[in-house]
């Protein structure tokens, strides 16, 4: 019923529309990233950010800040949105809600996965994960040796177990294992977000194709960079590529036989919106690919508020705050460790 | 209408100032502070609160400010005072209501006291929440000593065939040491016995129970025994202060590798696990002295907590004190910042509004600081020019206050479309709340005539005004805050109410005889027919208000529609014109001919040739008796002005000049002023290639003031041809739709007295009609609510609310600008409590 969501989404959606549309407009503007820019130290920071929204957080925090604290704290804020608005929303946002929130499952699960693979203490690795990513049984993770028990032990009450299926092996657990299983996870949670965007039609399935599509992209893009050098076959890197997205498949077909990041360039260059990402890259240099994607990525996501009646702004708004993170995690490092040069070489200005 | 006739210009100027009417003359003036004395200087301007800072560093981030150090160190103060209050709730206590009295003490002193305090707290909070800690561990153990041990000792009685097995099996904690080593949680396990069944007992949270065991299931491959009981005991959960249910929990297995895992599990579950010996004896030693160390533990913790309990309530008693001192630095220090450095760096420099009137009252105070710091240099304080906009202040007490506020609401309901930020008057403009204060609840009443739920409003405001003292020093919930801030608006309109209600004759809908006997009576002595034929009218007529006796009789209806529909478009006159008087004032005080001749003019013309007239066609009609129907007239003066009105022929060629008058007010209130403005602007710029920099004083006193608004830009004659056209238009409509709109008075009042009757009438006449005592009570009750809930409650808000349209909308739309901005001025009073 696609141009008809206008008649009814506000029924169940329009609330939250207009709250996430609310703290779309609390993010940080270039402004304030200009006087970010300029702090000389953390709690200059601190004090410009308790002008902002964040301020209720970072208020009670004693002087001498770290910036663990104050990505913590922001974070905090993040997740304290994120459950307000999943306690108010009903089915399919809910759905749709939780989806936003695999990703980090899938992330946690790797890095408890590997902190006990290197004898970390659980504990710690605990206060690493991201708190969208938190479930139940996340600390027995520990206990399991291999995929097998993985699945069996921890994972199957989860909603990551669907997506188990083409990874589970009773090879033990290694880096080069737990980094496939990584990819494999992703590839099928990409996919079956993509399915459910496409069930839910309208201007969501719209524009959360194209936003998962580029998502799937860079993904690829990104494997298929770390893999060079890798004993990882091709068929193997063409496995872990997600079958959706501008590049499935002849694009796929082509990364899969990439040596280097010049034929990456090369293969990636026949497409259009991909083109401007690269051209703005020397050749033989991949450092500056990611802050390039995050660009696209967030230009393509501030495009979503300009649609109404649908649940991407949801998605482009929890992917833009945790943006800005990235962003108050880079300017606070950069001000802590006096490389304050570098400052504006990871900030992605989202306004 | 007072102002029809020949008055005098001197008059008008010569009346004494209404401080109401136009809102204080303020001026910029420029502070040069000597450093030494400058924190002192603000506080007192604080303490004063008459001045309102300017920021002179606009284009600074608050970190690159001068005093940016030490609104960092009172921010962390005030964390620290945040911190003490939570603790001093999280203990139970109450911070003492009235403060200490105690001497002023140094920012430095108390910084360095509360640094003091918050160690000291910490520390014992981290003290206490180890012996806490300490404690539930002892605690746990003490359960899982003795549900372990039930558990243990009847899977000896129960499972008589595993009994035999188990009994072997089962390993011994004969090395149990010493209580503080399990403290530790470190797990004993028995003598490996490679083939045995072994256990692990622990304790977890009931909520977790099921999951683990599904987890313990699923890793053994099924192949252990779970064995649960509820603990007896809460814990108390060090955290979050909340008390946790746990459940203890001895699990049965087999094997090295399967207890690893469930010891991992247990971990990740965050299950306590504590060694129980199988032997009675030994588990009765053990509960002893776990018991004992408790018991010794439960003192300790005593003590503490009553240490700090006393640590907090000393805090308490100080921290109302503590929190405004350390809000006022704060609020000084901001204040300071928005000052600049002179170039000596010897002075800071500030610039700020302040009413003429307290220009005195701030070089005293300023005289004092300096006096006070014993600063070798005075503050020099001297007035400026400005061409900026003043900001709008007037000085209100109680009573004028919510009218002012009325009034100001309508900024933040209906924007300006000029200016983003306006919401109150214009500096200086005349202001609609003098008017407001009468005509406001007297329009209320016109919609709300009933006395008898006049004095039912009155007695609410009585209470509120004769408890203002009470209830003003305390916090009130939202909605009562409204109506205690409004009390006085209440007041008033309860008493128009009455006197409406009089007129009205109107007391919860019955009439009353209270000005004498009805001037009518019925044909017959049924009266039957008064509804169909009417009443004989018999004496002279009912001194004041309507005559009781209509009530219900025929005529009733009729007449009194048509005296409130009248009534309402007379009043409705009556008030625009009041409006367009005051535009006239508003342009004879900024000395703006233009306005005055291109806009009042033919808007007064405008409106009364149109329904002034009307209104005398009315007022003739009620004094003389005149059977002429004003419809007729008013429809016929635009379909045929020259018929012959015959009787109602006022004076010669009645319809066509009026007619006539208001049709040439048209093009006179559209064209002349945007071209007059246009010449105006062509001759100040003639022979100017170059436009004037710094355009500070070319535009002079007799500026047409819609010229005012191009300070900085270009004349654009289209746009303002278009401004004008949009005015005139919205006149000449408005003049139509807002007199209809008066009309609602009428409505809202019949709907009230109609309302009314129906609840009198059906519900509780109904009901006493009925000889039973109950219907009777029910019929009151339902018409108790009825009156209290929709008559007093619902009609109360909506004629409040059609009221404040008629002043927003249908008055204030004929002068009101409202697009200045508030005056704000520094001061300690205004400060937002800590206390959310």
């Amino acid at each position: 019923m696609y141009g008809f969501e206008a008649m009814t989404f506000n029924i169940h959606g329009g609330y939250l529309e207009a709250i996430v549309r609310g703290y779309r407009s609390g993010l940080l503007t270039a402004a304030d990233y200009n006087n970010l820019c300029q702090c000389e130290t953390l709690d200059d920071i601190k004090m410009h950010l308790s002008a902002t929204e964040y301020g209720p957080y970072l208020q009670n925090e004693p002087s001498p800040l770290h910036t663990t604290t104050i990505v913590e704290k922001c974070t905090l804020k993040l997740v304290d949105e994120y459950k307000h608005m999943l306690t108010q929303a009903t089915e399919p946002l809910s759905t749709f809600l939780e989806y936003i929130r695999y990703g980090h499952m899938i992330d946690n699960v790797v890095l408890i996965v590997t902190g006990t693979l290197h004898e970390r203490d659980v504990q710690e690795l605990l206060e690493k994960c991201h708190p969208l990513g938190m479930f139940d049984s996340i600390a027995t993770l520990a206990v399991a040796q291999n995929m097998r028990e993985l699945y069996r032990l921890v994972l199957v009450d989860t909603p990551l177990a669907p997506y188990f299926s083409e990874c589970i092996t009773s090879e033990d657990l290694d880096d080069m294992n737990i980094e496939i299983m990584r990819n494999t996870l992703y590839k099928a949670y990409l996919e079956d977000f993509y399915r459910f965007c496409q069930k839910l039609g309208g201007a969501t399935s719209e524009i959360m194709s194209d936003l998962l599509a580029f998502e799937a992209d860079r993904r690829a893009v990104n494997i298929t960079i770390n893999s060079i050098g890798t004993e990882l076959t091709r068929d193997d890197r063409r496995k872990l590529y997600s079958n959706f997205g501008l590049l499935y498949p002849y694009g796929h077909e082509e990364l899969a036989v990439c040596e280097d990041i010049d034929q990456v360039r090369g293969a990636m260059e026949k497409y259009p919106p991909y083109q401007s990402i690269f051209s703005k890259l020397s050749y033989g240099e991949s450092q500056m690919l990611d802050k390039a994607f995050y660009e696209e990525e967030v230009k393509r996501l501030c495009l979503a508020f300009e649609q109404q009646f649908h649940y991407a702004v949801f998605f482009a708004y929890m992917r833009l705050r945790e943006q800005e993170i990235r962003n108050l995690m880079w300017i606070s490092e950069c001000v802590a460790q006096n490389q304050k040069a570098r400052v504006h070489d990871s900030v992605v200005f989202i306004f | 209408a007072a102002f029809d006739g020949g008055w005098k210009m001197e008059y008008i100027d010569n009346l004494p100032s209404m401080d109401l009417m136009r809102s204080e003359k303020m001026t910029l003036v420029q502070l040069i502070i000597p450093v030494e004395s400058a924190h002192r200087a603000v506080s007192y301007l604080g303490q004063l609160g008459l001045l309102q800072f300017r920021d002179l560093n606009d284009d600074k981030s608050p970190f690159q400010r001068t005093f940016v150090n030490q609104v960092k160190r009172c921010a962390e103060m005030s964390r620290k005072l945040r911190f003490f209050k939570d603790q001093i709730h999280k203990a139970g206590l109450m911070p003492s209501p009235n403060p200490a009295s105690q001497p002023d003490i140094e920012l430095e002193e108390l910084e360095m006291q509360l640094a003091d305090h918050e160690h000291e707290l910490i520390e014992m909070n981290a003290n206490s929440d180890k012996l806490q800690q300490t404690y539930n561990e002892l605690l746990e153990f003490k359960m899982v000593l003795q549900k372990a041990g039930d558990f243990l000792v009847s899977s000896g009685g129960h499972a008589a065939a595993q009994e035999t097995e188990l009994d072997e099996n089962i390993p011994i904690n004969d090395d149990y040491a010493d209580s503080a080593s399990l403290l530790e949680q470190e797990m004993r396990p028995g003598p490996s016995n490679q083939s045995g069944v072994r256990f692990i007992s622990g304790i977890i949270c009931k909520s977790k129970v099921m999951r683990f065991e599904r987890m313990l299931f699923r890793t053994t491959r099924g192949n252990m025994l779970f064995n649960q009981a509820q603990a007896d005991d809460q814990i108390m959960d060090p955290v979050s202060n909340e008390t946790v249910e746990k459940t203890v929990f001895v699990v049965f297995f087999s094997g090295e590798q399967a207890r690893t895992k469930i010891l991992k599990i247990c971990e990740a579950f965050g299950a306590n696990c504590y060694p129980v010996p199988e032997d009675t004896t030994k588990r009765r030693q053990i509960t002893r002295e776990v018991l004992s160390r408790l018991s010794e533990l439960e003192t300790t913790l005593e003590a503490g907590l009553r240490h700090r309990d006393k640590a907090l309530t000393s805090i308490g008693f100080h921290l109302t004190k503590w929190m405004t001192v350390v809000s006022r630095e704060k609020a000084v220090y901001d204040s300071l910042n928005m000052l600049n450095f002179d170039v000596t760096k010897k002075c800071l420099v500030g610039e700020g509004w302040c009413p003429i009137f307290a220009k005195t009252k701030i070089q005293e105070a300023l005289q004092r600081a300096t006096f006070d710091s014993n600063s070798q240099i005075g503050v020099i304080f001297h007035v400026m020019d400005s061409i900026e906009s003043p900001p709008t202040y007037f000085r209100t007490n109680h009573f004028t206050n919510p009218y002012q506020e009325i009034v100001d609401a309508y900024g933040y309901v209906a924007p300006c479309v000029h200016q983003i930020n306006a919401n109150v008057a214009k500096y200086q403009e005349a202001n609609p709340a003098v008017y407001t204060i009468i005509t406001f609840p007297f329009l209320f009443a016109v919609m709300f005539g009933d006395w008898g739920h006049g004095i039912c409003l009155l007695l609410g405001a009585l209470y509120l005004v004769s408890r203002e003292k009470k209830l003003g020093s305390q916090k009130l919930g939202s909605f009562m805050e409204m109506l205690f801030g409004g009390r006085y608006v209440l007041l008033l309109m309860s008493l128009f109410s009455i006197y409406c209600g009089l007129i009205y004759n109107e007391f919860f809908s019955v009439p009353f005889h209270i000005f004498g006997h009805s001037a009518y009576k019925c044909r017959d002595a049924t009266c039957s027919d008064s509804r169909s034929i009417g009443l004989v009218k018999y004496r002279d007529a009912y001194p004041f208000g309507v005559d009781p006796s209509w009530r219900g009789s025929r005529s009733e209806l009729p007449f009194l529609n048509s005296l409130k529909m009248k009534m309402s478009i007379l009043f409705g006159l009556a008030q625009m014109n009041l409006g367009i008087i005051l535009s006239y004032f508003n342009a004879r005080y900024f000395s703006n001919s233009i306005d005055i001749k291109y806009q009042f003019v033919p808007q007064m013309i405008f409106l009364n040739s149109l329904f002034g007239y009307l209104s005398i066609l009315i007022i003739t009609k009620w004094c003389t008796g005149s059977q002429a129907d004003l419809y007729h007239v008013m429809i016929y003066m635009f379909l045929s002005p020259f018929e012959d009105l015959g009787e109602n022929q006022l004076f010669w060629g009645q319809g066509v000049i009026l007619l006539l008058l208001a049709l040439i007010a048209v093009p006179w209130m559209l064209f002349p002023k945007p071209f007059i403005l246009k010449r105006l602007h062509t001759e100040r710029f003639q022979g100017r290639t170059y436009g004037i920099l710094g355009s500070s004083d070319m535009y002079n006193d007799e500026e047409p003031d819609s010229a005012r608004q191009q300070h900085h830009e270009d004349f654009n004659f289209s746009e303002v041809f278009v401004h004008q056209m949009i005015h005139a238009i919205e006149f000449v409509l408005g003049a139509v739709s807002n007199t209809a709109s008066y009309l609602r008075l009428w409505a809202l009042s019949l709907a009230h007295s109609e309302l009314s009757t129906v609840f009198y009438e059906k519900v509780l006449l109904l009901a006493w009609g009925y000889d039973n005592i109950i219907i009777r009570l029910v019929g009151l009750a339902v018409f108790a609510f009825a009156t209290a809930f929709i008559l007093l409650m619902m009609e109360t808000l909506s004629a409040f609310l059609h009221a404040l349209r008629l002043h927003w909308v249908e008055f204030q739309n004929k002068f009101y600008h409202g697009d200045g901005y508030k005056f704000k001025p520094f001061s300690f009073a205004t400060l937002p409590d800590d206390d959310d």
